[in-house]
């Protein structure tokens, strides 16, 4: 292998690979954001919730853990969106873009394991803190919105640093039902170019620097919001 | 019973009790436990660990709801089945931990404000005013900044006293308030107590600090098995000759503390 032709192949095609960024960037941030607004209420309901609404997301966590990504992709894209979108009144609402699958499909995945973060940090609080809600007149909503959820998001960042990581990598899979991002823009040129390895390599180095910075940004967050006088080792 | 029972019978209790049962974990915690506080008076529970005091302050709040027996509030019953009349009632009744129970993501002052605002739907500045004079109350008002992390023991049950009395309950229930505390600190936490029986408010406080309570409430009540088995002015069951079971149980437990004979010389307990 010749590595100044392959550096220079990598750099040719460093602008449209970064690209793709644009579109990894749009499916992690749709998918966290679609992950966090269904997770929080389905950590909630699985704590406090009456068991009907205890088993509904039983089932929900089941089913997005254990069915593969790629074939929730297919299932959605192929299937179910594409069916919806020939539903009179969705017609217009663009369900049919591979883009909007794979956001529902990692988002509702996500959702799944971010429930379960939230509901390990609503667990590992202490009884007290909704007693003393309770005993000041606090509906269980009041408590949960002001004084449950406020310690138990702070406490779910680290778990949440992990899922982005995870889903970071997770969203390469979108290329197999057509999202040009930075996975489907690697294989094109790697074919075009010949040069495979350069060009596997540079993805890989695109994802690193992906990851390490939006969990550096993470951990940005968490030192943020800490509570007074605790340190990352817990409290002083 | 009707405002106009009421009206005429102007001792009706502030908080009564009837009958309480509760079971848990297969355990019958509470056994047929009445009790009655007037207006103004000070009751102190004792008895020994297990004995179901913890029990019975949660469930005189339905913290713990009780299986049997009813709760009254002014001769007024509450319904522990409805959501809205239990956070009104609850509202009222304001309780204290042994281990705090501060919110550790608020400051002092937002612990004393947050439910006012969330409550009692308060104005931001209104609460703030009510709740800086609350921390003044208990001695804490240029701790208002500091997090719960950053109190001592003591200071922490100072600012959730001054949470419940922001509330402005008409009974405070007391859960062994100084049993988490070390030594030095005790103090400052019975004092405010102290000013809050001067006061005239109505409290019901389980606690082991015999000479203190001695000096201070209207009656004790002695709890063994989930049952009341002894009341009495601390006069009638700690002073001299008194066969009573809470007389030997304080002094039992006045050896294990090491101020033996302070608790039942009792110099200036409350006739
Ligand atoms: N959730 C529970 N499940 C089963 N048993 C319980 C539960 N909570 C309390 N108990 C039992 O109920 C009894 C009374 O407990 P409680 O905490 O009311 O006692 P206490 O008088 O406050 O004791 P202490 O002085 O140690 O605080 C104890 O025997 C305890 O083991
Ligand atoms: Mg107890």
């Amino acid at each position: 292998m010749d590595f100044a032709v392959a550096f220079d192949a990598a750099r040719e095609a460093l602008p449209y690979m970064l690209g793709g960024v644009i579109w990894t960037v749009g499916l992690i941030v749709g998918a966290m954001l679609l992950g966090l607004f269904l997770g929080v209420p389905l950590a909630v309901m699985q704590v406090y919730g009456p068991w009907p609404a205890r088993k509904l997301v039983n089932t929900h966590v089941w089913l997005f853990r254990g069915i593969p990504i790629l074939v929730q992709m297919y299932i959605f894209y192929f299937g179910l969106l594409s069916w919806l979108s020939q539903v009179p009144l969705l017609e217009n609402l663009g369900l049919d873009s591979p883009f909007v699958a794979a956001v529902l499909v990692l988002g509702l995945t996500s959702s799944a394991y971010q429930s379960q973060i939230f509901r390990g940090a609503i667990q590992s609080l202490p009884a007290g803190q909704l007693k003393a809600a309770r005993a000041l007149g606090m509906s269980d909503a009041q408590a949960i919105r002001s004084i449950i959820l406020p310690q138990a998001l702070r406490l779910s960042i680290p778990g949440w640093s992990n899922e982005y990581s995870i889903l970071l990598k997770d969203s390469a899979l979108a290329f197999s039902i057509g999202v040009v991002e930075i996975m489907a823009r690697m294989r094109s040129v790697a074919s075009a170019t010949h040069e495979p390895v350069s060009m596997t390599f540079l993805a890989g180095i695109i994802f690193f620097v992906l990851t390490w910075v939006g969990v550096k940004a993470l951990n940005m967050l968490e030192n943020k919001v800490r509570i007074a006088g605790y340190t990352r080792q817990g409290a002083v | 019973m009707s405002a106009i029972d009421i009206e005429k019978n102007g001792d009706v209790p502030m908080l009564e009790a009837v009958n309480l049962v509760k079971t848990l974990g297969g355990n019958r915690v509470l056994d047929g436990v009445s009790l009655a506080l007037p207006k103004g008076c000070v009751k102190v529970l004792i008895g020994p660990s297990g004995a179901g005091k913890s029990t019975l302050l949660q469930c005189l709040n339905f913290l713990l709801p009780p299986d049997a027996g009813h709760i009254s509030l002014e001769g007024r019953r509450v319904n522990g089945g409805s959501k809205r009349e239990l956070c009104a009632f609850r509202q009222k009744v304001g309780m204290i931990f042994q281990d705090f129970n501060l919110f550790d993501h608020l400051s002092a002052l937002e612990n004393v404000r947050v439910a006012l605002i969330k409550v009692k739907g308060m104005s931001k500045l209104e609460a703030t005013e009510r709740a800086l004079a609350e921390l003044a109350r208990v001695g804490l008002k240029d701790k208002a900044t500091l997090y719960p992390a950053n109190l001592s023991g003591g200071q922490k049950q100072r600012v959730a006293i001054a949470r419940a009395l922001a509330m402005d309950p008409k009974v405070m229930l007391l859960d062994e308030p100084t049993s988490a505390l070390d030594p030095e600190l005790i103090g400052e936490v019975l004092a405010v107590i102290r000013d809050l029986a001067q006061l005239g408010m109505t409290m019901i406080m389980a606690t082991h600090q015999i000479s203190f309570s001695a000096s201070l409430a209207d009656e004790f009540l002695f709890m063994d098995k989930g049952r009341i088995v002894e009341q009495g002015s601390p006069a009638e069951l700690l002073g001299r000759g008194s066969q009573s079971r809470t007389q030997s149980f304080c002094a039992k437990i006045s050896e294990l503390t090491g101020v033996a004979g302070e608790a039942c010389e009792l110099g200036d307990i409350k006739a």
